[in-house]
């Protein structure tokens, strides 16, 4: 492959934000949208490229360097790439979105001051991901994991003057630093073990490394591979946003809508996922910290999912459903279901990122009103944005034959054909999840499309449709919403499309099981028919129709019957508070005390070292 | 290698300089300020010699000078560079040109006196990094104190007195103990040579007095918890250009004295009471972390936050010990040493970017209070733009050079122990929370108040100032190389002084 033309592919959306970021008012809206299309639609086209070259014409997987970093010690730190088919696969993915992104954002932001800040931002952040999905080795993954996440944090705070949003990009970034805490150890660990920064060094000495073991409190042995693992998926808890550390993704509904598709639900948060199957040669050893990663998962698929059932912001609604299904995909990775956990990933992007913009869309079309109380009746207004929308649901909910459907039954049946410690509560996880993943999708379908209107006179007056600019770019993810499942899940769970880029043990081997039972996408369709998760997923849709459109009455009554349950629901466990009043007001009082209290005291701590000091110099 | 004068003339230029600047005059201070500007352009520019011409294969000591100076004390002019000092005088040398630029129309007070000051502070300091002889060496330290005693004495704050007095006296106290100790190796060495003491054999007792006289002086500088209280006090009430000097030049003599004379002169004290440095060390990650938390004051904010970063200095330079310790070699030995002087240059390079955004501020709305800010981004865009990086880089963004020192401290701290690096990583998160807290408070939100919306973006000089330092700070972060190459051969030379006991034996 040309290192070249590599080059390019994360090369030409950076240099696409440069120009639209520190020149915009030179070359004006129109040439910020204009520079940042062209170059991140070209790199579309690259990746796309590099996919056709890996696949169809045999090209083996590149690894190799750009640049070196810094030399010291004798451990050589460079900037490189490792392309092969798992790298693709995400670049596709990343460039595809990152492009219809940018053109619905031209209508979306059409009235912003900030339009080429914004462009610069949107191309900045394809820039970053792109490093971090191409990098052959730590450093510049954790370069562009950082990379991703500062962009986060200024695209969140894109609209500066609002404190909801100022404060929402402070809590995402410090919250995934907790993580990022947790990467950084876990990555000197590697470096401490295989005295290399580089995947291949590191992955070689991976099973030689399972005996080895890391003395972390007294006596007390840690196998080596367990303690890196789990710091590694910790550092993905933060950007994947598992619990504890998903608290910083609902407030990140703070940005504009575009980046809400883009980086909070089709690429950045799914780099933890990403990270994970990439280290799988590493986490296959530790069934301990697979077991951890199944069970966080499975909790967040499932007690984030309640959380979208309660909300009555569209975005949010969509927000929590994020964050349930990549909890799914953390289950995934946890029974060792790898590339079911990147099918899954690929076709979320899709229809997460197609809902989202159509979300964006309503709001834009009820002039910035986001209570999905205010909706209803859209449909015949909006039909292009209903339609596409309905597509995105149908596959979220895993409609037999909708992308969505093929990822999450093969990872339901993965997870059920997994014998790791912590699988049955993931495996009822996972299934009770489906019944309020479909609820929760058809309760913001029905409030927003169906039933009568309840537009308020200021949004009835201003309702205008979409144009074309934010159409197109819900036609575009519709297609592969409803056809990549079935296109894909062959050659990408049981056609060895991964290759060497994933491993797994041969004991763990859950999805060459569930293989045994596959014949073909549509016979596979046709028997989930008659599997629970079907009916489970019916069932919701029809208690999200019951409660919305045809006994409104009742979803009252269960709100003031079950009013605990809807307290704990609506604070969101009580993790915000806790983490605000908690955690934040201590650290704040600690740091007053130490300041005040230990500043004033100096001098005596002085005496008690110079004592202290004395008295082991004397005692020597 | 013989010199060719090069250091002499980086050392004397500047103090030429600023004699002429003085001699000048307040009357012509149009005049006084292009010559400060000149000198300090034409040293950084004489600098650049020192680093295009260095071998970077060697450990010992180039362009050297020598020149007999006190007879009576066998002490001697004699100067040189390895991959320690060179780093620190280049960072000098550029540093001093934003100084000068920034304080150009907003010194109104002596203004030829005040760039006078800097220029010689410049020579003084470059003298530090460059003396091989230590009492040229503690001439340098002591005298380098004057002008830093002028600056914050004459252009300060209201609390200048208080501030200046305490400062001096914690400063010239630590280095008192310096001085015995230097005197007491003279007395057995016969010369007043850094390389002969570092031969020196020194029984452990004599070892941990001398180190001990040493910390004294050095962790001062540093400074390192407890005897950090005088450096917000100085910061405070230091003019722009005095916090901006202290900050990024001043605090590493500390970490170089470590480098230069406690490692390679009492390894085995160093061994001894490394768990007393590393753990100080600590403390000053996460105590001083939390207490920057809480600061209302800008400039104290940032002074914290040196603290804690100066923590990861003192850390990697003392973990070798304990590498060598628990896994029996001393692979990832000299990344702590590497990180630790990559992070004196890169804090030098963003703390400085700071304390000039927070002297921006100052000179609009004369305030350093965190609350009487707010929205600035609304009226000072791209200042804003500037100072969210400069804030970035020091929560150790990578990509940013503020990344690169602290990547490779935690890096060689897990070689020593997984609690070390647990501890020192603690900074993602604190350095995170008070920097964004404060540019949150500050920078975003909506305009704070009515003298917040009169606040005039960076005219073109504050702009030049910012900008360049912006670019160094980035091009450290993506391509630290050239700065670790230099270093490599001389951090390992250290690292073996390190590790070869000097206890006579029998």
């Amino acid at each position: 492959m040309n290192p070249t033309l590599l080059l390019w592919i994360p090369l030409l959306p950076l240099i696409a934000a440069v120009l639209a970021g520190l020149f915009g008012k030179l070359i004006g809206r129109t040439g910020a949208a204009a520079v940042t299309i062209a170059g991140v639609a070209a790199s579309c086209v690259l990746a796309c490229n590099v996919m056709k070259q890996l696949l169809i014409d045999g090209v083996p997987t590149f690894n190799g360097a750009v640049y070196q970093w810094l030399v010291s010690d004798g451990i050589d730190m460079q900037i490189g790439f490792l392309i092969d088919r798992l790298t693709a696969l995400m670049m596709v993915v990343v460039t595809f979105v990152s492009l219809c992104v940018h053109v619905y954002t031209m209508g979306y932001m059409h009235d912003d001051p900030g339009y080429q800040r914004f462009f610069s931002y949107i191309s900045l952040f394809t820039f970053s991901m792109l490093m971090l999905v191409m990098s052959n080795n730590f450093l510049q993954l954790f370069f562009g994991w950082e990379a991703v996440g500062v962009v986060s944090y200024l695209l969140i705070g894109f609209w500066y003057t609002r404190p909801s949003a100022i404060f929402a990009n402070m809590k995402a970034f410090l919250v995934n630093r907790v993580g990022d805490f947790g990467f950084l150890l876990g990555i000197a660990g590697v470096l401490y073990f295989t005295g290399s920064l580089d995947y291949a060094t590191a992955f070689k000495a991976a099973p030689q490394l399972a005996g080895e073991t890391l003395t972390l409190f007294n006596g007390h042995a840690w196998p080596a591979l367990t303690v890196i693992c789990i710091c590694l998926f910790i550092g993905a808890m933060g950007k994947s946003a598992q619990v504890p550390l998903h608290v910083w993704l609902p407030d990140s509904m703070e940005g504009p809508t575009p980046i809400s598709a883009l980086i909070h639900a089709a690429t950045m948060v799914t780099a933890g996922i990403f990270m994970v199957a990439r280290m799988s040669p590493l986490f296959e050893y530790s069934d301990v910290a697979l077991s951890f990663v199944l069970v966080i998962g499975a909790t967040t698929a499932l007690f984030m999912g309640f959380l979208g059932v309660i909300n009555n912001d569209i975005k949010r609604v969509v927000a929590y459903s994020t964050l349930s299904q990549l909890g799914y995909m953390t289950v995934a990775l946890g029974a060792s279901a790898y590339s079911v956990a990147i099918f899954h990933l690929m076709t979320h992007a899709f229809f997460k990122a197609l809902l989202f913009l159509a979300a964006g869309a309503v709001i834009v079309a009820m002039h910035h009103e986001q209570d999905m109380r205010k909706m209803g009746g859209l449909r015949k207004r909006m039909p292009v944005t209903y339609w596409t929308s309905l597509i995105g649901a149908l596959a979220l909910i895993g409609t037999p034959f909708f992308s969505g459907f093929y990822s999450k039954d093969a990872l339901i049946e993965a997870v059920h054909a997994s014998q790791r410690p912590g699988a049955g509560y993931a495996y009822f996880c996972v299934l009770a999840g489906v019944f309020f993943t479909a609820l929760y999708t058809f309760r913001m379908i029905f409030m927003t499309f169906h039933g009568k209107s309840r537009l308020d006179h200021h949004a009835e007056e201003h309702f205008h449709d979409v144009h074309w600019d934010m159409k197109g770019p819900l036609v575009a993810l519709a297609i592969p919403s409803l056809l990549i499942g079935y296109l894909a899940i062959a050659p990408l769970l049981f056609g060895d499309f991964f290759g060497n880029a994933i491993i797994v043990l041969e004991k763990n081997n859950v999805v060459a099981e569930i293989g045994h039972e596959f014949h073909g996408p549509v016979s596979f369709a046709v028997h989930a028919l008659s599997t629970p998760p079907f009916w489970l997923a019916l069932a919701g849709v029809v208690a999200a129709w019951l409660f919305v459109l045809k006994r409104p009455d009742l979803a009252a009554l269960a709100q003031m019957r079950f009013n605990w349950l809807y307290r704990l629901l609506v604070n969101k466990y009580f993790f915000d508070w806790f983490n605000e009043n908690v955690i934040a007001r201590a650290s704040r009082m600690l740091g007053n005390a130490l300041w005040k209290g230990g500043d004033r005291y100096a001098f005596w701590m002085i005496v008690g070292l110079v004592l202290l000091l004395g008295w082991f110099l004397l005692g020597l | 290698m013989q010199g060719t004068g090069l250091l002499s003339l980086l050392i004397w230029l500047p103090i030429v300089g600023g004699v002429l600047t003085m001699a000048l005059g307040d009357g012509r201070a149009v005049a006084a300020r292009w010559v400060a500007l000149a000198t300090s352009v034409a040293t950084f520019i004489a600098s650049i010699p020192l680093y295009t011409g260095f071998n970077t294969a060697t450990a010992s000591f180039q362009f050297i000078e020598k020149l007999p100076w006190i007879r009576q004390f066998n002490a001697e002019y004699y100067l040189g560079v390895d991959g320690i000092s060179l780093p620190l005088i280049l960072l000098t040398t550029f540093m001093t040109m934003p100084v000068v630029i920034a304080a150009w129309t907003v010194i109104e007070k002596r203004p030829a006196q005040y760039f006078a000051a800097f220029l010689m502070l410049e020579g003084l300091m470059i003298g530090v990094f460059a003396a091989l002889d230590s009492l040229l060496f503690y001439f340098f330290w002591e005298a380098m104190l004057i002008p830093m005693f002028l600056i914050i004495g004459v252009w300060g704050g209201p609390r200048r007195v208080y501030a200046t007095l305490k400062f001096f006296l914690y400063t010239f106290l630590g280095s008192v103990f310096m001085l015995v100790a230097l005197i007491y190796m003279y007395l057995k060495a016969g010369e007043y040579s850094i390389a002969g003491f570092q031969a020196l054999p020194l029984s452990l007792l004599e070892q941990r007095w001398i180190f001990l006289a040493f910390l004294a002086a050095f962790a001062v500088k540093v400074p390192m918890w407890p005897v950090h209280t005088w450096l917000p006090d100085a910061h405070v009430e230091a003019p722009t250009g005095g916090s901006v000097i202290l900050a990024a030049i001043m605090l590493k003599m500390g970490g170089y004295g470590l480098l230069r004379f406690s490692l390679p002169m009492t390894p085995d004290a160093s061994r001894e009471l490394d768990w007393l440095v590393i753990g100080l060390s600590l403390i000053a990650v996460i105590y001083i972390g939390f207490v920057a938390l809480a600061q209302t004051d800008m400039k104290k904010l940032i002074a914290y936050s040196s603290i804690a970063h100066m923590g990861f200095v003192t850390l990697g330079a003392f973990v070798a010990f304990d590498i060598q310790a628990n896994t029996g070699n001393l692979a990832g030995a000299a990344l702590g040493l590497n990180g630790a002087i990559v992070q004196m240059v890169s804090h030098g390079l963003i703390s400085g970017a700071l304390f000039l955004c927070i002297g921006v501020m100052y000179d609009r709305l004369h305030s350093r209070e965190i609350s009487d800010y707010g929205g600035v981004i609304n009226v000072m865009p791209k200042f804003a733009a500037l100072m969210v990086l400069f804030a970035l880089a020091n929560a150790g963004l990578p990509g940013t050079s503020g990344f690169v020192g602290e990547f490779l401290v935690i890096l060689s701290a897990f070689k020593a122990s997984f609690w070390y690096a647990a501890l020192a990583a603690t900074t993602l998160i604190l350095g995170a929370a008070y920097t964004l807290w404060l540019v949150k408070r500050v920078i975003f939100g909506p305009v704070g108040n009515a003298h917040v919306a009169e606040m005039k973006d960076l005219n073109g000089r504050e702009m030049l100032v910012l900008g360049v330092l912006a670019v160094a700070v980035l091009l450290l972060g993506v391509w630290p190389a050239p700065l670790i190459n230099v270093m490599e051969s001389s951090v390992q030379h250290l690292l073996q002084q390190m590790v070869i006991s000097k206890i006579p034996v029998g």
